[in-house]
């Protein structure tokens, strides 16, 4: 299942319309806990989860898995999308996708269905749902093929403190069953509280990275130093 | 006096449908018959082109979206003529004994209406692309399942662009009089019969065979419009 | 959904079995005279063939029969006729019967064409008056006619001002545009006598043997169109010929008139 580990980033860059978004980064992501991807708004912090999951084009270098076709993630992206169907043909949608009979399909939809809470509103459709809701659902369906790694940029920016809580609970509990969760944020506290690995993005560039312990409590560079007292990094 | 023209051509129509008129009848289930076929054929081309044109990138792609939507202003005489052309003994397909039956007819308004649907079906799909792109792609979707998700998400606003095409296609009356032929008892629809009674001079049931016409595409809408909103409230 | 489409796809074919169907190109003139709603049913029960009409410009017409679309066509303009047999597009003609034109105009007759003592001298009256008049323009038969009776006249309708009017259409879409302009317009009887917005108009002048109108039957040359139901030809002319044929098309009326003389010779 995790044969597909390391991911490797080789002199990567990403360009849009001649200007340098990302790179030239190297970076190895390897099994483990939840990684947080911090770093100031603009900094590229999307664009490096989105080379990962491999939804972007890339301009030069490399981004391998150690065995690519094998690729199973989860992406969720920072506004919700749901599809025009109820809530549960929401969560069926990737099941269907990759032929599983139906029976697999409903026992699965029926368990995240509870586990997300959404059992009332099963049969509505997903576009009346509040924006909590939304991504609660989001990430029900990002998971429920049982990813090896879910990608998730800022999904708690728009939401309210219960729903962010609420999520938090839920990777959580996904990474402790061998998920990795590689998960973009600008929220601080929300970095620490989920981090066990944290890669700092700036300009671009990747500035530092490390276990979250380090990172948070020894920073080395004079950026993250400056990011983690709160200033405004330009 | 043209107010007592129209009135006289509301009661025609009455006396025509209370009296259940035997040609009436007929010519009403011919344009149906025509118009729907014509529907359904021009459907299942035009809706999954429009798709596909919204969903795959492809060098000339906007010169094909231009393409079809002058395609919409073609004048549908002109459609008319070539397939005449094409379906006459003398033409490439003449072997076929199309010429002159409903088929002919179904033909030309087939030609004449995918080009709106596919345009409207574009337009929707594309829209509806923008929304679900990054979660398809991220999702490893191939272009087919692409495809299939965007149709049946987005069949509310296919079926706009089906009845636009529908109401196009049964109120057409050129082509379908030049590769049809008008013949009474096999050939004549309510748009060619209208055209007829009013070169015969007899306004009052030429208008009620029109509103006629215009009660049969009405009823139609409504009973798409319908049959969708019990969709939406149970479940298909 | 399946058993609609099966329905529809069995009704059509079943129009291509339907055993004997003679596919006919007649002119407007002679659909509107009603004269085919007595004849058609008859010829169904008499020779066990379903004529199918249609009805086009006597242009389109010949166009149809050049092309083999059709298995006869039955016009009324003899120079086209002609050609079209000389072509070899037809095999031969047949005169069937005639009818007549008639000159109608505004009950008010301002070209005062009531008295002419004959066709040309009402035309000549019209264009004298510049009268406001219809012309069918589309080169079919009564437009053919129109067009002998001005040359008769020594006048050419090219040189005429704007009182003349080509509006390149079929009988009644003509007196359709003549209803409503108030003008003058050549007609054939039969489509006068059926036209029902008749308006300000009224029938002025009649009578002068130049404005008889042969009508012909023209059976499409198997020679260039094997397809065609010459077979069924041969036997429509015999029928249109016939003595029955006589009787029904001398003794059809509108409004207790008379249209159609059958002229058929025996052949």
């Amino acid at each position: 299942m995790s044969q597909m580990f390391p991911l490797t980033l080789s002199n990567l860059s990403v360009r849009r319309r001649g200007k340098s978004v990302l790179g030239p980064i190297d970076l190895v992501v390897d099994q483990g806990g939840p990684l947080m991807v911090i770093g100031p708004n603009g900094s590229g912090k999307t664009t490096l989860l989105r080379v990962m999951h491999g939804i972007e084009r890339i301009s030069e270098g490399t981004a391998s898995w150690a065995q690519s076709d094998q690729a199973n993630h989860g992406y969720v992206f920072q506004s919700p999308v749901v599809l025009r169907r109820s809530v549960a043909e929401n969560l069926s949608y990737p099941l269907e996708l990759i032929n599983t009979p139906k029976p697999q399909i409903k026992t699965a939809v029926d368990h995240w269905i509870e586990r997300i809470g959404l059992t009332k509103v099963k049969d509505r459709s997903a576009t009346r749902l509040s924006g909590g809701e939304r991504q609660k659902l989001a990430i029900a369906r990002a998971l429920i093929r049982d990813p090896d790694v879910l990608f998730l940029d800022e999904p708690c920016s728009n939401l309210d403190g219960q729903s962010t809580r609420e999520i938090e609970a839920l990777l959580l509990e996904t990474a402790a069953t061998g998920t990795r969760v590689i998960m973009a944020t600008h929220d601080m506290g929300q970095a620490r509280r989920l981090a066990s690995d944290v890669v700092f993005v700036m300009g671009g560039r990747i500035v530092e990275t490390g276990s979250a312990p380090d990172i948070f409590s020894v920073p080395k560079t004079g950026e993250l130093k400056a990011f983690l007292k709160g200033d405004i990094l330009i | 006096m043209p107010m007592n023209d129209i009135t006289q051509g509301l009661l025609a129509a009455l006396h025509l449908i209370v009296t259940f008129d035997a040609e009436l009848w007929e010519i009403s289930l011919r344009s149906l018959q025509v118009s729907l076929t014509a529907l359904i054929i021009a459907s299942a081309i035009a809706v999954p082109f429009g798709t596909f044109l919204a969903v795959q990138r492809f060098k000339y792609r906007r010169l094909v979206i231009s393409i079809i939507n002058a395609l919409m202003g073609l004048p549908p005489v002109v459609v008319g003529l070539i397939v005449y052309i094409m379906l006459s003994r003398s033409g490439p397909f003449g072997v076929f004994g199309l010429l002159f039956t409903p088929w002919a007819m179904i033909i030309a308004q087939v030609v004449i209406i995918t080009p709106l649907i596919a345009s409207i079906s574009h337009q929707a799909m594309r829209e509806l692309w923008a929304e679900y792109h990054d979660l398809l792609i991220s999702m490893n979707t191939s272009k087919w399942q692409r495809i299939k998700t965007l149709i049946w998400d987005g069949r509310r606003n296919l079926l706009t662009a089906g009845l636009a095409g529908f109401g196009r296609a049964i109120g057409e009356v050129g082509a379908i009089m030049i590769v049809g032929g008008n013949i009474d008892h096999a050939t004549r629809v309510l748009t060619t019969a209208i055209a007829l009674e009013t070169g015969k001079g007899d306004f009052a049931l030429a208008l009620g065979l029109g509103f006629v016409l215009i009660g049969l595409a009405l009823f139609v809408n409504i009973a798409i419009h319908w049959l969708s909103r019990t969709e939406r409230e149970g479940r298909w | 959904m399946i058993r609609y489409f099966m329905s529809v796809v069995f009704l059509s074919l079943a129009s291509l079995v339907h055993a004997e169907t003679f596919k006919m190109a007649v002119t407007t003139s002679f659909e509107n005279s009603g004269l085919a709603d007595v004849l058609v049913p008859e010829i169904e029960a008499d020779l066990g063939m379903e004529v199918q009409l249609l009805v086009v410009g006597t242009g389109q017409a010949l166009r149809l029969g050049e092309a083999g679309d059709v298995d006869a066509i039955l016009v009324h303009s003899r120079a086209s006729e002609l050609a079209f047999v000389a072509d070899g597009f037809g095999t031969h003609r047949r005169e069937i019967m005639y009818n007549d034109f008639v000159l109608i105009g505004p009950k008010s007759d301002n070209a005062l064409i009531a008295d002419a003592t004959s066709a040309t001298a009402a035309v000549q009256k019209i264009a004298e008056a510049k009268a406001t008049y219809v012309s069918r323009g589309d080169n079919s038969g009564t437009h053919e006619a129109e067009l002998k009776i001005w040359h008769l006249a020594n006048l050419t309708p090219e040189k005429f001002d704007t009182w003349y009017n080509a509006v390149g259409a079929g009988m009644g879409a003509a007196l359709n545009t003549a209803s409503a302009m108030n003008a003058y317009i050549l007609s054939d009887r039969a489509s006068w006598l059926n036209f029902k917005n008749k308006g300000d108009l009224a029938l002025l002048y009649s009578g002068d043997p130049e404005l008889f109108n042969q009508y012909a039957f023209l059976p499409v040359n198997p020679a260039k169109h094997p397809v065609v139901r010459y077979d069924l030809a041969v036997q429509l002319e015999e029928w249109l010929t016939s003595e029955k044929a006589a009787k029904l098309i001398n003794g059809y009326m509108i409004n207790g008139e008379t249209l159609f003389v059958f002229n058929a010779q025996v052949q």
